[in-house]
C-alpha cells in the first residue's frame, strides 16, 4: 500500500495535556498502522467553533479558517486538509464552501490574510479523518492490518450531532448512519445498531453554560447505551466523547444514577485492533477506564 | 460597547424604518433566507432544548415578518442553538437555519439588545475571546474564567463542585495546569492578530458597527 499523506488540522482540544489529547494519541498509533503520514498545518489556529459566532461575527471566523487554509496550500500543497475534530472540520468546511460561493467574501477574506502577508488561491479540499478512512481506505483495506479482534465487546455507536450533520459522510442517512457501527463490526466487536441515541445532541459547547440541560441529554444518551446493553460507547467527535464522558459523574451525584460507561474513541479501538498498547491507544486517558478493551491490549 | 456607539449604531438603522425583514437581509448572516421560509414547523420540532426556549426558530422567522424587532433581539433563543444541525437537513426550503440563528444572535450581541447576562452569550464572548488572545484556545483559563463569571464567592462554590472532575482531568493529562501561565499558541500571533482585526474592521464597515 502506498503511503497516503495528508494536511492535519488537529485543532485545540487535540493537543497533548487538552481534553482530548487521548484521541491524538491514539489517531497517531492508528495512522502509523495504517501507513499514513499526517503533517500539521505549520501554526495552525482555532476553528472559531460552534460557539464563536457571538462575538466573532462572520468575516473573522471565516478568515481565521482561510489562514489555515493558507498556510496548508503553501506548505503542503496538494494535500487534503483532515480534521479529527467534527467542529473544526464543519468550520473549515462551512468557511470553504462560504468562500467557494461567493468572490466577494474571497476578496474580503484576502484583504484580511493580506494583513498577515498571506493569500488563499482556493484550492484546500477538508475532510474528516472518518472520510479518509472509509473513502480513501474502505472497510476491507481497514481489516488488513488488525492483529486483534474486539470480540465479546458490545459497543454503542454514537455519532452525535457534527459529523453528521449538515455535511455528514458520504452515502450515509442523517437520521441513521451506519459507519460507525460497520467500523466496530470490522473490527470484531458487537455493533447495537438499534441505539436509538445515535444521532442525538449531547448539548455541545452548551454543556458549559447550560449545564442542566445538557446533562439531561447526556443522562439519555448513556442510560439509552445501558438499555440496549452496551459495555462501552464509541463516538468520533471529541465534544461529545468528553462531554458524555466527563459528566457522568456529576449526573451520579446530582441525580444518585450510577452511570460508568466508559466513552472512547474509534481511534482507540482501531490502535488496540491493530495490536497497540493501551498507552498508544490513550487508553490512560479515560476518566472512566475501558477494562475490557485495556484486557485486549494486555493480552 | 460605549452608550455614544449604541446611538449611532441605531442611527444607522433609521434607513430601514420599520422594516426589520430589511434589516435582517441585509445585516444578518445569512439573512436574506429568511424570506423563504413557508412557516411549516419542521424545524420547531427540532431543537434538542426546545422545550426550554420561548421562540423556536419558526416563530423567530414569523416575527421577524412581522416586525416584531425588540421582541426578536432581545429574545434568549437564538442562544440556546446547540449547533446540533437538525433543522438545517430537515428545513424542506433549505434554510440555512443555524447558521441565522447565530447571525441574528450576533447582531442582538453587537447592538447591546441580547439579555444581559444570558449564559450562552457570557460564555461564547470569553470563548471567542479567549482563543483570540493566543490563536489557539485556552481550556484552563477559559473554564476558571467561566467559573468566576458571576464573580469570586459563587466562583469558588462552582470550581469547589467541579473540582474532582478537574483534578480527574489533570491525572488523566487532558488538563495542563501550567495552561496558566500561557499555554498554546500560534507563533505567528501578531499575523494571526492582524487577520482577525482587519476582518473585523471590513465586517463593522459592511454592517455598519461602529465599534
Ligand atoms: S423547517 Fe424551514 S420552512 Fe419550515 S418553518 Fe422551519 S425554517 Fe420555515
Ligand atoms: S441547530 Fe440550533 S436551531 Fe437548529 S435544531 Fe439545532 S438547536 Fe435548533
Amino acid at each position: 500500500m502506498a503511503k497516503k499523506e495528508y494536511a492535519f488540522y488537529p485543532g485545540c482540544s487535540s493537543q497533548l495535556k487538552a481534553s482530548a489529547s487521548n484521541y491524538l494519541v491514539s489517531t497517531n498509533a492508528m495512522c502509523k498502522a495504517l501507513d499514513v503520514k499526517l503533517t500539521e498545518i505549520p501554526d495552525w489556529n482555532c476553528c472559531g467553533a460552534s460557539v464563536g459566532y457571538c462575538e466573532g461575527g462572520e468575516l473573522p471566523r471565516i478568515a481565521i479558517n482561510a489562514r489555515n487554509f493558507a498556510q496548508a496550500e503553501t506548505h503542503l500543497p496538494g494535500q487534503d486538509i483532515v480534521a479529527t475534530c467534527a467542529a473544526c472540520w464543519l468550520g473549515a468546511r462551512e468557511s470553504k464552501e462560504r468562500l467557494d460561493a461567493s468572490s466577494q467574501l474571497m476578496k474580503e477574506t484576502n484583504e484580511a490574510l493580506a494583513a498577515a502577508g498571506l493569500h488563499y488561491k482556493g484550492e484546500v479540499n477538508i475532510r474528516h479523518m472518518v472520510e479518509v478512512l472509509i473513502e480513501d481506505f474502505g472497510y476491507d483495506e481497514l481489516k488488513k492490518p488488525m492483529k486483534k479482534s474486539l470480540e465479546g465487546i458490545k459497543f454503542a455507536g454514537y455519532v452525535g450531532c457534527q459529523t453528521n450533520r449538515p455535511f455528514g459522510i458520504d452515502g450515509e442517512s442523517f437520521e441513521n448512519p451506519l459507519y460507525l457501527d460497520k467500523m466496530v463490526e470490522t473490527f470484531g466487536g458487537e455493533a447495537l445498531t438499534s441505539y436509538d441515541q445515535k444521532v442525538a445532541c449531547c448539548g455541545g459547547a452548551l454543556a458549559f453554560s447550560e449545564p442542566e440541560k445538557s446533562q439531561k441529554q447526556i443522562r439519555d444518551i448513556v442510560e439509552s447505551a445501558y438499555d440496549h446493553g452496551a459495555e462501552m460507547i464509541v463516538t468520533p467527535c471529541p465534544l461529545c466523547q468528553a462531554n458524555v464522558e466527563v459528566y457522568q459523574s456529576e449526573i451520579n451525584k446530582k441525580q444518585g444514577t450510577k452511570l460508568n460507561m466508559p466513552v472512547l474513541y474509534y481511534s482507540q479501538l482501531m490502535t488496540i485492533a491493530y495490536g497497540g498498547s493501551a498507552k498508544e491507544a490513550g487508553l490512560n486517558g479515560q476518566l472512566i477506564r475501558a477494562e475490557k478493551l485495556e484486557r485486549i491490549a494486555g493480552k | 460597547m460605549s452608550n455614544a456607539n449604541v446611538q449611532a449604531n441605531l442611527s444607522n438603522l433609521a434607513r430601514y424604518q420599520n422594516n426589520f425583514l430589511r434589516e435582517v437581509e441585509e445585516r444578518v448572516e445569512e439573512g436574506h433566507m429568511v424570506k423563504m421560509c413557508m412557516q411549516c414547523g419542521v424545524c420547531a420540532g427540532s431543537c434538542p432544548f426546545g422545550p426550554d426556549w420561548e421562540h423556536s426558530p419558526q416563530k423567530i422567522f414569523m416575527m421577524i415578518r412581522a416586525g416584531k424587532r425588540e421582541e426578536v433581539l432581545g429574545s434568549d433563543s437564538m442562544f440556546m442553538c446547540t449547533s446540533c444541525y437538525n433543522c438545517i437537513v430537515r428545513c424542506p426550503r433549505e434554510l440555512p437555519i443555524t447558521h441565522i440563528m447565530h447571525g441574528l444572535a450576533n447582531y442582538a450581541h453587537r447592538l447591546g439588545l441580547a439579555p444581559k447576562g444570558q449564559p450562552t452569550r457570557v460564555f461564547a464572548t470569553m470563548f471567542w475571546n479567549n482563543l483570540t488572545k493566543k490563536g489557539r484556545v485556552n481550556e484552563l483559563t477559559l473554564t476558571l474564567g467561566l467559573y468566576f463569571k458571576d464573580g469570586l464567592v459563587s466562583g469558588i462554590k462552582t470550581a469547589l463542585g467541579m473540582q474532582s472532575i478537574g483534578l480527574a482531568m489533570l491525572l488523566a493529562k487532558r488538563l495542563n495546569p501550567m495552561e496558566i501561565f500561557g499555554g498554546h499558541g500560534v507563533k505567528d500571533l501578531k499575523g494571526f492578530h492582524a487577520i482577525v482585526a482587519k476582518a473585523k474592521e471590513i465586517e463593522d464597515r459592511k454592517k455598519g458597527f461602529t465599534a
